[in-house]
């Protein structure tokens, strides 16, 4: 354990930032700073002065990030990005969780690794969680938009939920699409005919 | 579809990347036999890394940064091909209107690079004496056309890039706030963020790449070597695709349906107004003041997409000029493993081009290439 680095967390999805700057601070990484403000980020930087820096890949200001690094080299302590080609594991999971950490040079990698392997944990964990919640709601969606057809048929054609919903089943299954997708279309439908 | 080969490509939202972006959405890829997926990442370095690591086939890159890819001096890349470029031209230098002012005061008129570059020099001199501080200027990457255009012109105007201003990264959607909010006094950036800074009151634009180097190379398709050495029968076809997109791209009667698919938020995000002066060369360098620069960009017209190493070396005696490599066989190696015409040749069945290669060093200069503003007439 390196409970004495400091570890700077730059992400603006200040859900993702704050779940990696619990589970650092639970591993026993005392100091943890978050920036999710990319305005006078470089500033930032200098004065937290971090020994471990975790970005995420969508982050526009990588390049300036790079560059700033590269350019500090003669005034601050070096910092790279941690990468071991050797490890191109390591290097693999990060890219594809959507992470990356830069290190200030000459640090050992097996204190920054269990760092970088647990924002590989918990970008893969959010991401898992906002699809998740991404399906929860378009299911939400779907159960709402069938109610309201089921709801037109029932009225159109005086017919029963069950039937209506036998109805929109059928279609579905005829027409080769989804029952939600039926249901979309035949309730857009009936908005333009101007009936609801 | 069946039978289709599925490529992968990683690109930025800027108009330049309007060759793959138009290739994968208007079926030019699918006549080739090719599914091509695109990718739009908000960094070079994402690029670079997701290139590194073999998700993508292929990307719209800084032609500078395949090189620096090659070089080894870049973290994290793998070692790429550029048989293709994807557009001439196409980046402008815009200053804050407090610099643009400062320059209209020295008697300055628009009247091409040298005149704009020594007004520029006065300017920033007021600009030390009344705000005691240094002009700040933003490229896009350290390994990029816009940072050594912007040096080249800077430096033959008589401001040195490393001692009179300061140069920073910004990345090109955020060059307008950038100069908005005070933190730039100027940048160089591909369009359309030139035009909307412009437009937003925030900028005037003082010169263009096509001005300080006409009809010279911007981004390139980098390809993975491995994807190169692989699949070389797609690489033919996704060459030849890319080809066609481009001569589509550059027909003018194009241009307000090729503004409203880039426009779209899945690629640039923005108005397509905001494209079009970048499209037909005609700018708005002020809020309602257009100028026509030619060949401001280039997607195919004049064998654009042909890559040329003289343009490679030209490169590299730029990263050795503001002391990025050292000069030597290895690093002159390294340009002919990425700018490969041959290549391109070979997907386009065209007879190798036989007009010698001008190998560009900083110090001999009957190899510089053509179009410099300093150095034509």
């Amino acid at each position: 354990m390196s409970p004495a680095l400091t570890i700077l967390v730059v992400d603006e999805n200040r859900a993702r930032a704050a779940i990696i700057e619990e589970s650092l601070l639970e591993a026993g990484y005392a100091r943890v700073e978050v920036v999710s403000e990319m305005f006078g980020l470089v500033r930032r930087i200098e004065e937290i002065n971090p020994d471990v820096i975790v970005v995420d890949l969508e982050n526009p200001n990588r390049d300036q990030l790079e560059h700033f690094f590269q350019m500090s080299r003669s005034v601050q302590r070096p910092i790279a990005m941690f990468v071991d080609r050797s490890d191109s594991a390591s290097i693999e999971a990060a890219v594809e969780a959507g992470v990356s950490a830069y290190v200030v040079d000459g640090l050992k990698k097996e204190r920054v690794k269990p760092i970088l392997d647990m924002a590989i944990s918990r970008f893969n964990a959010f991401h898992r969680l906002s699809r998740e919640l991404e399906e929860a709601r378009s299911e939400l969606a779907d159960r709402k938009v069938i109610d309201r057809a089921k709801g037109i048929l029932m009225d159109a054609r005086k017919i029963t939920e069950d039937e209506a919903y036998r109805l929109l089943r059928r279609s579905a299954m005829n027409e080769n699409r989804r029952i939600a997708d039926v249901a979309k279309a035949l309730v857009s439908a009936y908005t333009l005919l101007g009936d609801s | 579809m069946p039978g289709l080969d599925d490529v992968h490509a990683g690109y930025l939202p800027l108009l330049d990347g309007a060759v793959l972006v138009t290739a994968a959405r208007l079926g030019f890829a699918e006549d080739h036999g090719i599914r091509l997926h695109l990718h739009r990442e908000m960094s070079w370095a994402t690029i670079r890394d997701r290139m590194g690591v073999g998700h993508f086939d292929c990307a719209h890159m800084l032609a500078p940064m395949a090189i620096a890819a090659n070089l080894g001096i870049a973290p994290l890349s793998a070692p790429v091909v550029a048989p293709m470029v994807l557009a001439l031209g196409g980046n402008a230098v815009t200053v804050s209107p407090l610099l643009a002012e400062l320059m209209a005061e020295t008697g300055w008129r628009d009247d091409g690079p040298a005149a704009a570059g020594m007004a520029l020099a006065k300017a920033l001199v007021r600009l030390e004496r009344s705000a005691s501080r240094r002009g700040r200027f933003a490229v896009v990457h350290a390994h990029s056309c816009h940072n050594y255009d912007l040096r080249y012109w800077l430096a033959a105007c008589g401001i040195e890039p490393d001692r009179e201003v300061d140069i920073t990264v910004v990345p090109p959607p955020l060059m307008p706030d950038a100069i908005a909010s005070g933190q730039i006094d100027g940048f160089c950036v591909g369009e359309p963020w030139s035009t909307i800074a412009v437009r937003r009151g925030a900028g005037r634009i003082v010169t263009t790449k096509a001005e300080i180097w006409r009809r010279s190379p911007e981004k390139v398709l980098g390809v993975s070597a491995r994807f190169a050495a692989e699949r070389p029968e797609v690489l033919d076809r996704l060459i030849r695709a890319l080809h066609d997109a481009a001569v589509w791209c550059d027909a003018s009667e194009h241009h307000a349906e090729l503004a409203d698919l880039l426009a779209d938020a899945g690629h640039i995000g923005v108005a397509p107004r905001d494209l079009v002066p970048a499209l037909t060369g005609l700018l708005e360098v002020a809020p309602g003041e257009a100028q026509s620069i030619e060949d401001f960009m280039i997607f195919a017209a004049d064998d654009a997409n042909r890559p040329r190493l003289s343009d490679g070396f030209w490169m590299l005696s730029q990263m050795v000029r503001w002391r990025q490599v050292t000069e030597s066989d290895a690093a002159r190696h390294a340009v002919r493993t990425v700018f490969r015409p041959d290549l391109y040749d070979k997907a386009l069945s065209l007879e190798p081009s036989d007009s010698a290669i001008k190998e560009a060093t900083l110090n001999d200069q009957n190899h510089w290439p053509e179009g410099l503003f300093d150095r034509s007439k």
